[in-house]
């Protein structure tokens, strides 16, 4: 049971900041408070714990909750074998999370499209900026009230 | 709005774009390039061009639906796409495909797989020069797709592999198809090492460029043939085995330095698995129901027209002519490629045509509001795709529609890595880096 230890292992080392620790359909989750994410996200990186891979990250927007977005994040480990959800919630108002691109590289990018999809800054990030949409795009368009043909404003020609 | 290259360049450097529609840029990428006479000192990667809105679109269209837009992802492998959605789906639902269905997976994706690997590898020899090799991966392409055409009834965007299974039975020609195209590709990887592995201008442009460390290939999240290369035997097909991957017999392929070259030998050395994959799968495979049911009197079939007018006064009992369904999809077939999970897979057309049962099935299987409706909760599943972990993550409100679904695009993590990677290099560098990396636009930019 590799898989419950990891969550023990959390709940024991962070009580105040794991929420929640369940294991839905099989995939270890924990849910955690946004101000220890960076914590939690260097404990589970170094070793013994050895998430060592940053495999995913998105959010959902939940419209009509508070707090309506979650930050989903998978972690890998290599040497275990399994996979580890991480979510955090965080509010409209302060739609901020700390930066994961201190522990792993391709958060930089991960982050952009998050920024890009849901508006949600990263504290701490380089260069946060849009990555598949362009710039002068208004809106985020994965929030659930961007409407699904909404148009753009025309840009002027770049110089 | 400047870009952080033209606000962070050095006033005496000069700044060159590489795309969006170069050559080598296989589409839609654009790489800034701050250039010391041929010595790249810093570049940006723009992406974006491609993006289509995927995910925004999969919130908009039902669980049945949104399957062909998965084609669409990873052009080169689409079949590698649908079976990543399938087998999320499944999880959610607790819906297993038959076993006839699995091993007809496996040997979709592997063929798949084949294309993918042969696509990458033709285009960066290419771009190195050696247009032999182009031709000769796309002629072995070639017969692959034609397995694929066979089963699917279409070359690129097959939507074959469904929730609960796959969309119809194998052709009766489907195993010399399969053997006539493992037998090529074997004589084409056999004639490509031959011009690429010894080649001097393929060895100056590939061994030792762009080498990448384990620890900074998993820090940017690599995965698949690229995460190997560097040393690290990290396949989902052996980690976490799907479908009939834990009954088959094959071998991970790693490399050691992380440069092109190496990211070349591990898809050589992977095809000749995929190869081996197809060749046991096929030999495994359950047989199929046979194609006549007992029930039914032999010979004759009946236009559906006929079997709608007849089934108002009695039951029919010859076969109805599906055309133009494709071959193997007939109700007798359902249980060797299908799950019997009612309200999940669509009902036979058989049904559908002759009982009333069967058109109310239909309906509820395709009105707004019905249809696939899996539980709330989330999920996360991942395929070996062809650029590496093709994860799934989808959250289902319990309506017939996703309320998010989300791609782990393979793509997306290893070009992120490119500006690391060709920092301080040639020029030129760029095209055979670039092109060992294998972008796919539809995946990277969703």
């Amino acid at each position: 049971m590799e898989d419950g230890t990891i969550l023990t292992e959390l709940k024991d080392r962070f009580p105040g900041l794991v929420l929640e620790a369940s294991a839905p359909l099989g995939d270890p989750t924990a849910v955690i408070e946004k101000n220890g994410l960076v914590e939690i996200a260097r404990f589970l990186r170094a070793e013994p714990q050895g998430f060592g891979l940053l495999l995913d990250l998105t959010c959902v927007d939940f419209r009509g909750e508070r707090p309506r977005f979650e930050l989903v994040y998978h972690f890998y480990s290599l040497a275990r074998r399994s996979r580890l959800r991480i979510k955090a919630r965080t509010g409209e108002e302060e739609a901020w999370v700390d930066s994961l691109t201190p522990l792993w590289k391709n958060a930089a990018w991960l982050e952009r499209e998050v920024f890009d999809m849901f508006g949600i800054r990263f504290q701490g990030h380089p260069d946060l900026r849009r990555i598949l949409m362009y710039d002068g795009f208004d809106g985020h368009p994965l929030r659930k009230d961007y409407p699904l043909r909404r148009r753009q404003p025309r840009l002027p020609v770049r110089e | 709005m400047t870009t952080r290259l033209q606000r962070t360049a050095r006033e005496e450097s000069l700044l060159i774009n590489m795309g969006p529609s170069h050559p080598a840029m296989h589409g839609t990428i654009r790489i800034m390039l701050e250039l010391d006479g041929e010595t790249i000192i810093d570049s940006e990667v723009e992406i974006g061009y491609l993006h289509r809105g995927f995910e925004k679109t999969c919130e908009n269209k039902t669980w049945f639906s949104l399957l062909p837009y998965t084609d669409r992802l990873n052009y080169v492998s689409p079949l590698i796409n649908n079976l990543g959605y399938a087998l999320t789906m499944e999880k959610m639902m607790g819906v297993e495909a038959p076993e006839r269905a699995q091993f007809i997976r496996v040997i979709m994706s592997e063929v798949s797989r084949l294309s993918d690997h042969l696509t990458c590898l033709a285009a960066m020899a290419m771009e190195c020069g050696a247009f032999t090799v182009f031709l000769y991966n796309m002629k072995a392409r070639e017969f692959l797709w034609d397995v694929i055409e066979w089963t699917t009834g279409a070359r690129m965007t097959a939507s074959y592999i469904r929730i609960g299974g796959v969309r119809a039975d194998l052709h009766p020609d489907f195993r010399s198809h399969l053997k006539k195209a493992g037998e090529e590709t074997r004589r084409v990887l056999k004639d490509v090492r031959g011009l690429l592995d010894n080649n001097p201008i393929f060895l100056g442009r590939t061994r030792g460029i762009a080498p990448i460390s384990a620890e900074t290939a998993v820090s940017y999240g690599w995965t698949g043939p690229c995460l190997r290369s560097t040393g690290i035997s990290y396949d989902v097909r052996k980690a976490h085995p799907y479908c009939a991957y834990d009954r088959l017999d094959f071998e991970v392929p790693v490399g050691d330095r992380g440069d092109n070259f190496d990211r070349y030998q591990v898809r050589m050395k992977e095809m000749e698995q995929s190869l081996r994959i197809i060749e046991q799968a096929a030999s495994l495979m359950p047989a199929g129901p046979t194609a006549i049911d007992p029930g039914w009197s032999e010979g004759r079939e009946i236009e559906p027209a006929e079997a709608i007018s007849g089934s108002r006064t009695r039951k029919r009992r010859e076969r109805i002519r599906l055309s133009p369904n494709l071959e193997g999809s007939d109700k007798i077939r359902y249980p060797g490629i299908l799950a019997a999970a009612a309200g999940r897979v669509i009902p036979p057309k058989e049904d559908v045509y002759t009982t009333i049962e069967g058109l109310i099935s239909h309906f509820k299987f395709f009105m707004t509001g019905h249809g696939i409706r899996p539980p709330k909760g989330e999920a996360y599943f991942s395929v070996e795709g062809g650029n590496g972990e093709l994860g799934f993550y989808i959250v289902s409100d319990g309506t017939d529609k996703p309320y998010r679904l989300h791609l782990r695009a393979p793509c997306f993590h290893i070009v992120s890595a490119l500006e690391d990677l060709i920092r301080g290099r040639f020029l030129a560098d760029v095209i055979p880096t670039f092109g060992s990396l294998n972008m796919i636009g539809g995946e990277l930019d969703r």
